[in-house]
């Protein structure tokens, strides 16, 4: 299925000793405090924790938009190592650009000409390659998000809250999506979620985190097949992990 | 299809609203001319008839040709400068604080007392003309892309980060989109500020052009001349927004 158990040098490793806003001022917020872990190569990890715990915060310092923190992340965030790709919440797709162009500009110069037929084809967007962004719907304006992100075969897949606001079968189809680009490219995929059957179903590895500041409190390795998880696995899951971490996970 | 169908619908309408209140207006024109049948309100087709004689003579359209080419070039500088300004304005808040009052002071001034000063300071020149033309118009073009600027989406920047987009793709798929609205809209109500300053700056100092020959008919106190001239420049200026910036700016929309 994966390569989750395999021990391959890791393509993240974070660790965060502290992520202070506002530091120095009248009212310093401390965000992050002794976060750290890893993703290994094809793994699906999920960081899981309640809104406004910080996950946003430490997923903004690994892609180097935030470099204001101590601790340390390797690859260097924001750096030509990072081979990243990310799916933020919201699209933030050009909308005065083509689907294809959105797609395009987001590769290095050199290989922005390169064959994406597949891409499109296996994410279901072949026939919307010439259109613009507002003529489609949230979950395919997802999946062109997902589509930039995965065109450059990065070696770890970042989603911010991609499901949100979709309804299920739309929801189950870009997670199919997903798990599918993992199998076929070998992508990591570090997925940070407030939902945690939706983490559940995906993830070969759970990270569960507290609130502000975010912390460690949990890991939970998910070793049954994702083709065999199904809704009672979830729920079993979800009501045994709602009993050991009480603050994360509601019951 | 449909849509295409339905959009050509209100377009056709539009335009023949606009001519149904144009034929209205000049309807009343004519009407008010007859009941007051003064020399100081002469009718559409006295007018006409003026324009007819000065386009034969050879002097409407060199004088217009003139006007036309001081707008051009100052517009030009207006808006390349006050595009760079503006910008600058809209992404440095120190370069906000530094320039914010010098322009309400421009912005601020009489075109008169501006026009007046580069003419005292660079004598009565073309240059003189340009300057004062563009200065006037700078400040405008300036606080309307400081808005612009200033309404960029830092969502789109982050992604633009995060992909590590270079300088020139950033700028040219990723800024300049999303300047261009107000980029447009600067244009099309500078325009007309400009040409209106254009006259002002030529009757007070430049020997031709339209504002030149408006000077020139008045003190003849010949009203139709006076009137057949803005008539002319009004509807090469109408014309020029029709059919360049309209144009321009439902380019620039197309993806809405």
């Amino acid at each position: 299925m994966s390569a989750a158990g395999a021990d391959t040098a890791p393509v993240l490793r974070v660790a965060i000793a502290r992520k202070v806003y506002g530091a120095g001022g009248p009212e310093p917020v401390e965000a992050v405090r002794e976060l750290s872990f890893q993703v290994t190569a094809g793994e699906i990890v999920c960081l899981i924790g309640p809104s406004g715990a910080g996950k946003t915060t430490t997923l903004r310092i690994l892609l180097g938009l935030d470099r204001d923190f101590e601790g340390r992340i390797a690859p260097e965030p924001g750096g030509e190592g990072a081979r990243l790709g990310m799916v933020f919440q919201e699209p933030r797709l050009l909308p005065w650009r083509s689907i294809e162009q959105n797609v395009r500009l987001a590769l290095p110069r050199e290989r922005r000409g390169r064959d994406l037929d597949d891409l499109f084809e296996s994410l279901g967007l072949a026939p919307w390659r010439g259109r613009y962004p507002g003529a489609l719907s949230l979950g395919m304006q997802r999946r062109v998000s997902l589509a930039r992100a995965l065109a450059d075969e990065p070696r770890l897949l970042v989603l911010d809250e991609p499901f949100v606001s979709l309804d299920d079968a739309a929801a189950a189809g870009l997670r199919g999506l997903v798990t599918g680009a993992v199998e076929r490219f070998g992508t990591s995929v570090l997925m940070v979620t407030h939902n945690v059957a939706e983490a559940i179903e995906i993830a070969d590895r759970l990270l569960l985190l507290s609130a502000r500041p975010a912390r460690l409190i949990g890991e939970e390795r998910l070793a049954v097949p994702r083709a065999r998880r199904d809704r009672a696995f979830v729920e079993a899951t979800r009501a045994a992990l709602a009993a050991r971490y009480p603050g994360v996970v509601a019951g | 299809m449909a849509e295409a169908r339905r959009r050509v619908r209100p377009g056709a309408a539009a335009f023949a609203a606009r001519l149904a209140s144009l034929a209205i207006l000049i309807g009343l024109w004519q009407l008010a001319a007859s009941l007051a049948d003064t020399r100081t309100l002469p009718g559409p087709l006295a007018v006409a008839a003026f324009i007819g004689r000065e386009i034969e003579s050879g002097g409407m359209l060199t004088n217009i040709g003139v006007t036309l080419t001081r707008v051009a070039v100052s517009f030009v500088i207006a808006m390349t400068l006050g595009v760079l300004l503006g910008v600058a304005l809209g992404r440095s808040r120190l370069a906000d604080r530094m320039l914010d009052t010098p322009l309400l002071v421009i912005l601020n001034t009489p075109a008169l007392v501006i026009t007046v000063l580069a003419y005292v300071w660079l004598g009565l020149t073309e240059t003189a003309a340009i300057v004062a033309v563009a200065l006037n118009k700078l400040p405008n073009v300036a606080v309307i892309m400081r808005e612009g600027a200033r309404s960029i989406d830092p969502g789109l920047e982050e992604m633009a980060r995060t992909y590590r987009m270079d300088r020139r793709t950033w700028a040219a798929h990723v800024l300049v989109p999303q300047l261009q609205p107000f980029a447009v809209a600067a244009a099309r109500s500078g325009i007309s500020l400009a040409w209106k300053i254009v006259l002002v700056v030529e009757l007070i100092g430049r020997p031709n052009g339209v504002g030149f020959a408006i000077n020139y008919y008045f003190q003849l106190f010949d009203v139709t001349a006076v009137i057949g001239y803005s008539v002319a420049f009004m509807s090469v200026m109408l014309a020029i927004d029709t059919l360049i910036l309209q144009p321009i700016d439902a380019h620039v929309r197309r993806w809405r």
